[in-house]
């Protein structure tokens, strides 16, 4: 299975990102309102100085005359700490002030303020002009008065509030980031929990999911018991194909073995008895093929989501020497089955399918009149139960082979057998968490296979 | 003993039928469910072997719906070894239930079970000279003493108490007492006849070599 990545993380960035956008758009925005609104101050306040200044200017016996007033400039003062510059000037000539300050710069209309940003002495400077006809004897005489400052401290004012305005943004985006994370969280909770229901389930629960969902999530839900009522569906049909495919086959072998079974009675001749024998050997050994391959099939797929019911090992043992009983009695072989309580979790019909698997094969290769010993104990957390027979044993090692497909043991010379059994055992063990334990008997020498699985 | 065996294949039935009339039973076939239902009417059974799948339904629904008036014991014939297959026929109540193609011997060694299971019944029993012969049971019972038999000891006897007076083949017996996949020679009957004469003794009946032919049985 590809992921394409994560719903949540996909919405958490994109969230995220459009509160970071937010966040940079409203920084230059305040930062750019603040050195506008400390600009507007600076030039409010020039303009102020320059036409108090103007205001003192005066006609004394035919020149102008002029008082710089404190004032002007203390108010410049107040502001910021940033240098002053001012200069008068009547009809072209200097009064008084810094001589090249308005070198450059077109006078203003009179009556009206000017602003004008000037670069002064390697400084930039913002001034204001204003000029007003004074009269000097009996013509006007144009003055103008410029005022200006430097811009360091409206810098460091607008600076210091773009650096707040930083840090608000930031905090901003963080809280952002977080409500982003817990709202993609809260959105696809559902479908978080949609996911656990459908895999909490059993591997043969084919119910349709009935349970409350946002509205977006039903087509999903909608598509997913459509989904679920095929697959039972199919699994029904398979299921009862498998059961028809087995009649099918087997009832034409129970034929044949019942015709055989029948001719064997009535054949007269040693060669006819030896060759009918043959063919039912051959019946019994498909037939018994045939099964062993359906349960490792089922084996198979049960094992892949196990079941975990509590049950009782000591009953599945009872259960499947009753079953067996009648196989062994026919031969005179005695099952003895000493069991205690001894609860494991696991699927019942593996189990049962494991220990007939071994139970069986003990039966086989007993001789007959021998015993077959079932003993189940308990032993540091677990559950041992131990299929001892009086039959050849299991030959020489490695033992472990034997749990591979098809694999039987050295010498079975003359028994039916797939070579299953012991796969199917082995398989269903180790799905339940428990091991297969395979040696010979210390003092009959025959075979032992001990199913040991952990106590529930 | 009688049967009622429900098989829709009409050539397993015949061949069950006439396999299972050489061991000395009676049995009745029926090839659906409603003729089981008129057999099961008309006469009464010592046993069933029910067939799973069936032309009019499914055997083990007719055994869930049957099971509550009928008493007979019935063994299911499954064409499926599952072990859940099994399981849920069991649920339903079946007695026992027997995978295809089956040994007869396995069938009958079932059916003694299920049949010791639920109590045995007198009707079965075979006198034998004095004793009298209970093969559901495997006991031989003289002078109120009860003599326990072994499987293998049960069958043997079984035929020889089919054919009295006589003779029976050493393979003969063999075919009867032996499975097919185990490699044993004659003289393997020899040993239970042995023991069957030990066990005869005394009881007004023996066994008797007919050399070169085999055993028979006759009052002594």
């Amino acid at each position: 299975m590809t992921t394409t990545g994560s719903i949540g993380r996909r919405l958490t960035f994109l969230l995220a990102g459009v509160a970071g956008l937010l966040s940079v758009l409203s920084w230059s925005m305040v930062s750019s309102f603040a050195r506008q609104a400390a600009e507007r101050t600076q030039d409010n306040i020039l303009a102020a100085s320059a036409t108090i200044i103007a205001e003192t200017l005066r006609n004394e016996g035919g020149a102008v005359r002029l008082e710089l007033p404190y004032a002007a400039f203390s108010m410049l003062g107040a502001v910021s700490e940033d240098r002053v510059f001012y200069h008068v000037e009547a009809g072209g000539e200097t009064l008084t002030g810094y001589e090249n300050l308005t070198q450059g710069v077109a006078s203003a209309p009179p009556g009206q303020v000017a602003f004008d940003t000037v670069i002064y002495r390697d400084a930039t400077l913002r001034m204001a002009r204003i000029t007003r006809l004074v009269l000097a004897g009996s013509d006007p005489v144009p003055v103008t008065v410029s005022v200006a400052q430097t811009r360091n401290g409206i810098g460091e004012i607008s600076t210091a509030l773009s650096q707040t305005a930083a840090a608000l943004s930031v905090a901003f985006f963080l809280v952002a980031v977080f409500l982003s994370a817990i709202a993609a969280r809260t959105s696809l909770r559902p479908l978080t929990d949609l996911a656990e229901a459908v895999s909490r389930r059993g591997p043969s629960d084919m119910r349709p999911l009935n349970r409350a969902a946002p509205s977006e999530l039903a087509p999903l839900l909608q598509s997913l018991n459509r989904l679920i009522a095929r697959l039972g569906q199919s699994q029904r049909r398979s299921e009862d194909f498998i059961t028809e495919a087995a009649h099918r086959v087997r009832t034409p072998l129970a034929t044949v073995r019942a015709q055989a079974d029948l001719a064997l009675h009535s054949a007269s001749d040693t060669e006819e008895k030896r060759r009918l024998r043959q063919m039912i050997r051959a019946v019994d050994e498909s037939s018994r093929s045939a099964g062993q391959l359906l349960d490792h099939a089922t084996v198979a797929y049960r094992a892949e989501d196990l079941v975990r019911d509590e049950i009782d090992l000591s009953q599945v043992a009872a259960t499947v020497v009753a079953a067996l009983q009648p196989t062994a009695e026919m031969r005179d072989i005695d099952i003895r089955l000493s069991r205690c309580a001894a609860p494991v979790r696991g699927d019942r019909v593996l189990l049962e399918n494991a220990l007939r698997n071994v139970l069986d094969n003990a039966i086989k290769y007993s001789p007959d009149e021998t015993t077959v010993t079932l003993t189940l104990a308990l032993e540091d957390g677990h559950a041992r139960l131990e299929v001892c027979d009086e039959g050849p044993g299991l030959g020489e090692g490695p033992f472990e082979d034997l749990t591979l497909r098809f694999r039987r043991g050295a010498n079975v010379e003359g028994v039916v057998g797939s070579g299953l059994g012991l796969t199917i055992a082995n398989d269903v063990v180790t799905a339940h968490g428990g091991r297969l334990d395979l040696q010979s008997h210390p003092e009959k020498g025959g075979t032992c296979v001990a199913f040991v699985l952990p106590l529930a | 003993m009688r049967y009622l065996l429900v098989e829709d294949n009409a050539e397993l039935a015949e061949a069950v039928v006439k396999r299972l009339e050489l061991d000395g039973h009676a049995v009745d076939h029926a090839g659906s469910l409603s003729a089981a239902e008129d057999c099961l009417a008309a006469a009464n059974y010592d046993l069933i072997l029910l067939d799973v799948m069936l032309p009019d339904g499914d055997g083990r629904e007719f055994l869930a719906k049957s099971r509550p008036k009928m008493d007979t014991p019935v063994i299911v014939l499954t064409a499926r070894s599952q072990v859940s297959d099994r399981v849920g026929a069991l649920d339903q109540g079946a007695d026992d239930y027997i995978t295809k193609p089956f040994d007869f011997s396995e069938l009958e060694a079932r059916c003694r079970a299920v049949l010791r299971r639920r109590g045995g019944s007198a009707r079965n029993e075979i006198a034998i000279g004095a004793a009298l012969f209970d093969p559901t049971a495997g006991t031989l019972r003289h002078a109120g003493e009860t003599v326990e038999l072994r499987n293998r000891e049960i069958r043997l006897l079984e035929v020889f108490a089919r054919h009295p007076g006589q003779i029976l083949s050493k393979s003969h017996l063999m075919d009867r007492l032996f499975s097919y996949d185990a490699d044993v020679t004659e003289n393997a009957i020899e040993v239970y006849v042995g023991r069957l004469r030990k066990k005869l003794d005394g009881m007004g009946v023996r066994i008797e070599t007919v050399r070169g032919l085999g055993y028979r049985i006759a009052a002594s």
